[in-house]
């Protein structure tokens, strides 16, 4: 017979059988083995798991030291060498599942090891945690509590043992907005076909990609003086120094650069390149200033035009980039321009 | 209007003294093809020929074309329209296809791009080029020959080796004929007048090098949308000069065999009729995209329609074209379905398009083409797998002594936009 999964399992004051809301205030603990609704786990899931311990921490103390209790929890929980842990379920309660909810991520992401909790679909720790943990949707009361083991039981054992997962309302859990890849049974063309005739007969279909809510940014005043003020060059179009010295890949961009231009005058072929592997490089490539207009925004600041160029532009390529990966770039690059006064950025796409 | 499409099946290809078919062993002469290959271009400095099989510990990289051999056996006009034969009209008569084998151009053309299979191996589900006997070019040209004209010569070569071997299938005896019929949009007899209209809108790469594709041997960058016949595509009307971020950009094989034709043919007059077929482009300036969304929603409210199809090309900047298109054809009441890639991040946490439109509600996912793979060493390697760094999909590093980890982008086809293959993404 195969060796059991080891398993951790957290539960707050009350389910771990110390009180009530006066004993919301402990700290973490653990104790050996299986506790409360823990015992139903082992219960349905006996011949496959065992919860080798039980980590327990008041509501009101996680609340209020999310950070040292999390690191406590998960000493606690390294301590059993677990390979997979349940949180909760933690139904409506609100405490309760943010608690939860950080248990699981924080597993996860520094021990490495599969979580898996469960909770309301109205539980507002669900909106903080569900992009990062697997959340199987429960009632709002203990009431569901054998269902909610049953389907957290089943949904944990399939991730352990990697085997590949059903859609989201397949397998219980709230989707998490986490694209991934699978082999459907029939060609994109196929469906395509099957759904336009669906939607011509108006009957329900699936899109398989919902539109997402695009982001839209409203534009700033204009400058009041443009000669006064300071004006950085940032482009997404890949312009770099020539061997790309960051690495910065060709599509899907990981990473951006930013580059020292204080005493250069223009961009020559020899120095400059393009690292950007969505458009045809030639021209680029002949004249880097067909993305990056150095030359032009040097001749505005000799004029007079705008006060002065920020002594250092930023490069990154637009190919297949993440729009998360640019969010992020874009916070980083924002903070310094703003740290030094720039004013206003001219961005160049392709 | 008729095309009738012969399948010869292809079972093996091995190399012989002469180029011939025996039964569906496809014997090829390494001379002949080569010289059939090479033309009289003198742009080419060397072509060397290696034939790849399902399922054999072998990597072909950097692919630039895949075309399927075919001969045209009856009525008007030859293969390639404008690039190998003349530009007479084709897609009616009799058209022979040797199944199962394929033509590919391998050669490193621009550096970041082109893609690559794997014959065997956790990528080999990813791309139908991993099922096909493929006889592969490797072609070099001769140095001070710019990017352009190397494009060319590989796209030419590729197209010449492809007739060559379609010629050997001239007289074989097809497995299976499929029967493709047309008629003048407005003959539509009175007992299929309760069908619903459907029309496909055929959205193509226009936007320079190794983002380009030819209609008739014109560019598409100067094309106005115009209708096609859809069987005009099986005898190569269509010809890719793409291939950047080669995970969404139709091959010419995948034109020859375009999946969306051959779904409406099929479910012609049984759910639907397909009426039409229109051609639109997809270039780079706003006043482009707006000019060809226009005049390709146009073309369609013409053909008066209930449905579309929009198949696209590419990610990020043809996302414009697309929702453009799309939002266009659904402001005028006409039901649109659109086949997209996504580009939803490594982790698939991130958006999966640069431009959206509400109007866009039935949307079918054919991969994130981000999401990484791990690609152990083949046994063989047919060009050059140091290029993956630069790959669009690989970055310094994806090359160890394990193999290739790359983004899904790097496989030729895996996120086709015709919707060719049976990936597809969810929410998890």
């Amino acid at each position: 017979m195969e060796t059991k999964i080891r398993v951790v399992h957290y539960l707050n004051q009350f389910f771990g059988q110390i009180g009530g809301e006066d004993k919301a205030g402990i700290e973490p603990l653990g104790k050996v083995g299986a506790i409360g609704p823990g015992l139903l786990f082992q219960q349905i899931l006996g011949r496959e798991i065992e919860i080798v311990g039980t980590v327990i921490c008041g509501d009101n103390y996680f609340s209020e030291h999310l950070e040292q209790a999390t690191d406590t929890v998960l000493s606690l929980i390294r301590g059993y060498e677990p390979q997979l842990v349940l949180a909760g379920p933690a139904f409506n309660a609100g405490r309760y599942g943010v608690a939860c909810g950080a248990v699981c991520e924080a597993v996860s992401s520094h021990l490495n090891i599969l979580a898996v909790t469960g909770m309301f679909a109205e539980n507002p720790a669900v909106e903080l945690y569900k992009k990062s943990v697997y959340i199987i949707e429960t009632q709002a009361t203990t009431l569901g509590m054998k269902d909610a083991a049953e389907t957290m039981a089943q949904l944990a054992v399939k991730l352990t043992r990697g085997e590949s997962l059903g859609s989201p309302a397949e397998e219980g859990y709230l989707a998490r907005g986490i694209r991934k890849n699978y082999f459907a049974a029939h060609t994109g063309a196929t469906r395509a076909v099957e759904m336009l005739l669906r939607k011509l007969k108006g009957e329900p279909y699936i899109t398989e990609y919902p539109m997402p809510v695009f982001d839209r940014v409203e534009p700033l005043p204009p400058l009041e003086r443009l000669s006064e003020a300071t004006i950085a060059l940032i482009t997404s179009g890949g312009i770099v120094p020539k061997g790309n010295p960051d690495h910065i890949e060709s599509s899907s961009a990981s990473r951006y650069g930013k580059y020292d231009i204080s005493g250069t005058m223009a961009l020559s072929a020899q120095s400059y390149e393009t690292a950007h592997g969505g458009y045809d490089p030639t021209y680029a490539n002949a004249d880097p200033h067909r993305v990056l207009p150095l030359d032009v925004v040097r001749d505005l600041e000799r004029e007079g035009v705008i006060g002065r160029l920020y002594p250092l532009y930023y490069a990154t390529v637009g190919n297949g980039t993440a729009v998360a990966s640019a969010l992020e770039f874009a916070r980083e690059i924002a903070k310094d321009l703003v740290r030094d006064g720039v004013q206003a950025v001219i961005i160049s796409s392709t | 209007m008729v095309l009738d499409l012969g399948h010869i099946p292809v079972e093996d290809v091995e190399w012989g003294p002469k180029t011939l078919l025996d039964g569906s062993i496809l014997q090829l002469n390494r001379e002949d093809l080569v010289a059939s290959a090479w033309g009289n271009d003198p742009r080419i400095a060397s072509i060397e020929t290696e034939i790849a099989k399902p399922g054999e510990s072998v990597r072909i990289i950097p692919i630039k074309d895949v075309i399927e051999p075919r001969v045209k056996v009856e009525g008007k006009g030859g293969m390639f329209p404008g690039l190998i034969s003349s530009v007479e009209t084709v897609g009616e008569g009799r058209t022979h296809a040797l199944s199962g084998c394929s033509v590919m151009t391998v050669g490193q053309i621009v550096g970041f791009q082109e893609g690559m299979i794997d014959m065997s191996g956790p990528g080999a589900p990813y791309s139908s080029f991993s099922k096909l006997l493929n006889i592969a070019l490797v072609i070099k040209v001769k140095e001070r020959i710019s990017r352009h004209e190397h494009e060319v010569a590989l796209r030419m070569a590729g197209l010449r080796a492809a007739v060559f071997l379609g010629e050997t299938g001239r007289h074989a005896q097809p497995v299976e004929i499929q029967r493709f019929e047309m008629y003048p949009t407005t003959q539509v007899s009175r007992a299929d007048r309760h069908l619903p209209r459907v029309a496909y809108l055929y959205m193509l790469l226009s936007q320079g090098l190794l983002h380009d594709t030819y209609l008739y041997g014109r560019d598409l960058k100067n094309l106005l949308p115009t209708l096609i016949m859809p069987t005009e595509v099986m005898d190569g009307a269509i010809v890719s000069g793409n291939c950047v971020s080669a995970c969404d950009k139709n091959t010419t094989y995948h034109h020859q065999n375009n999946p969306i034709i051959n779904e409406l043919f099929k479910r012609d007059r049984q759910d639907l009729h397909f009426v039409g077929t229109v051609v639109t482009n997809a270039n780079v300036t706003l006043m482009d995209k707006e000019r060809s969304s226009n005049y390709a929603v146009k073309l369609i409210e013409m053909l008066g329609v209930d449905g579309v199809i929009l198949s696209k090309e590419g990610f990020g900047n043809p996302d414009a074209d697309t929702m453009m298109l799309c939002a266009k054809l659904e402001e005028k009441g006409i039901a649109t379905t659109v086949i997209t890639d996504e580009f939803a991040g490594v982790d698939g946490r991130s958006q999966s398009l640069a431009d959206t439109t509400p109007r866009a509600n039935a949307l079918v996912s054919v991969g994130n083409a981000n999401e990484r793979i791990a690609l152990p060493s083949m046994a063989k390697v047919i060009g050059d797998e140091t290029i993956i760094d630069k790959m669009a999909g690989g970055q310094p590093g994806s090359l160890s002594e394990q193999g290739i980890t790359a983004e899904l982008q790097v496989i030729v086809g895996a996120t086709n936009e015709l919707g060719f293959e049976l990936l597809s993404s969810r929410e998890t």
